[in-house]
């Protein structure tokens, strides 16, 4: 368990208001309502991560504007302090390119958005339950750059 | 159909059964492939035989143990993360160890997560039935059909 370090902190990196709600809205019936920070772009992204108490997990999605996921995992992934983030890619591109990018840079997990909200709401079951009570999940910086 | 394969590196032959029952017993079909030691991981790995995308035989993801002899589970990740024919394996980190330098290691290493084996028979139970419910039905590997 992830216990000893007070509340895991998730970040949810999606532009969409629809998706962001879909997506929270599956994280309280998973029972991890108050756990998740949402940022709208890979900026505001990169911005939280510089400036705010790092997250245990980024759930991040691909197609945004401004800066979108793809650039902000590349930035983030060549931050020594930031790349230790687990990163989910969370999206609906169906483009093995974009699998293969996503891993190729570091990504812990690359799930594909189902279209329906009862599909979604099951997905999230099954991430909460894995990363939040399986896994043990990287040790929080000691020393934060 | 064939069946979504993990490859489980597992020198104790007592725990590769063990995960192997508690794998397959669950919702998911899935097929276990037990390697013995960190030699035949990389056999299987990186041997003219191995499965590239899209083959029934490649496994969706590595649960590899730590301590093994001989080649140990640090050094099979180091030699997968460095072959271009396996860097992007999703590979989970199955391991006794509780250190924070095993985990931490593992992630630098380039672990795809980190599961700690409970000595508890349920919940190390739950924990193979979640794992394989991640890793086959929620993640996307590379070369999976959509």
């Amino acid at each position: 368990m992830n216990a000893e370090n007070g509340p895991i902190r998730i970040l949810i990196v999606e532009d969409e208001e629809d998706d962001y709600v879909l997506i929270r809205d599956a994280f309280e019936a998973a029972g991890l309502a108050g756990h998740l920070d949402r940022v709208k772009d890979g900026r505001q992204m990169m911005d939280f991560l510089l400036h705010k108490p790092a997250p245990r997990l980024i759930l991040l999605d691909l197609n945004m504007p401004s800066m979108d996921g793809r650039n902000a995992l590349a930035e983030a992934k060549s931050h020594p302090r930031l790349r230790r983030i687990p990163v989910v890619v969370l999206t609906t591109s169906t483009s093995q390119e974009d699998v293969l990018r996503s891993y190729d840079m570091g990504v812990n997990s690359y799930i594909r958005k189902p279209l329906q909200f009862s599909r979604l709401v099951e997905q999230m079951e099954i991430l909460k339950k894995y990363w939040f009570e399986v896994v043990q999940l990287p040790p929080p910086e000691e020393h934060p750059a | 159909m064939n069946r979504p394969v993990i490859l489980l590196v597992e020198d104790d032959s007592a725990s590769a059964d063990l995960a192997r029952y508690c794998l397959e017993e669950g919702k998911i079909e899935t097929e276990v492939v037990v390697a013995r030691d960190g030699a035949e991981a990389l056999d299987y790995l990186l041997g003219d035989a191995l499965p590239g995308p899209g083959s029934p035989l490649r496994p969706s993801v590595i649960l590899l143990d730590l301590s093994m002899p001989g080649i140990d589970g640090f050094e099979v990740l180091r030699r997968l993360r460095t072959d271009e024919r396996t860097k992007l394996l999703p590979v989970v980190v199955l391991s006794s160890s509780n250190r924070r330098e095993d985990i931490a290691r593992s992630y630098r290493l380039g672990a795809n997560s980190y599961i700690r084996k409970s000595a508890n028979f349920d919940r190390f139970s739950e924990a193979m039935r979640q794992a394989a419910a991640y890793w086959i039905f929620l993640n996307e590997a590379l070369g999976e059909e959509p």
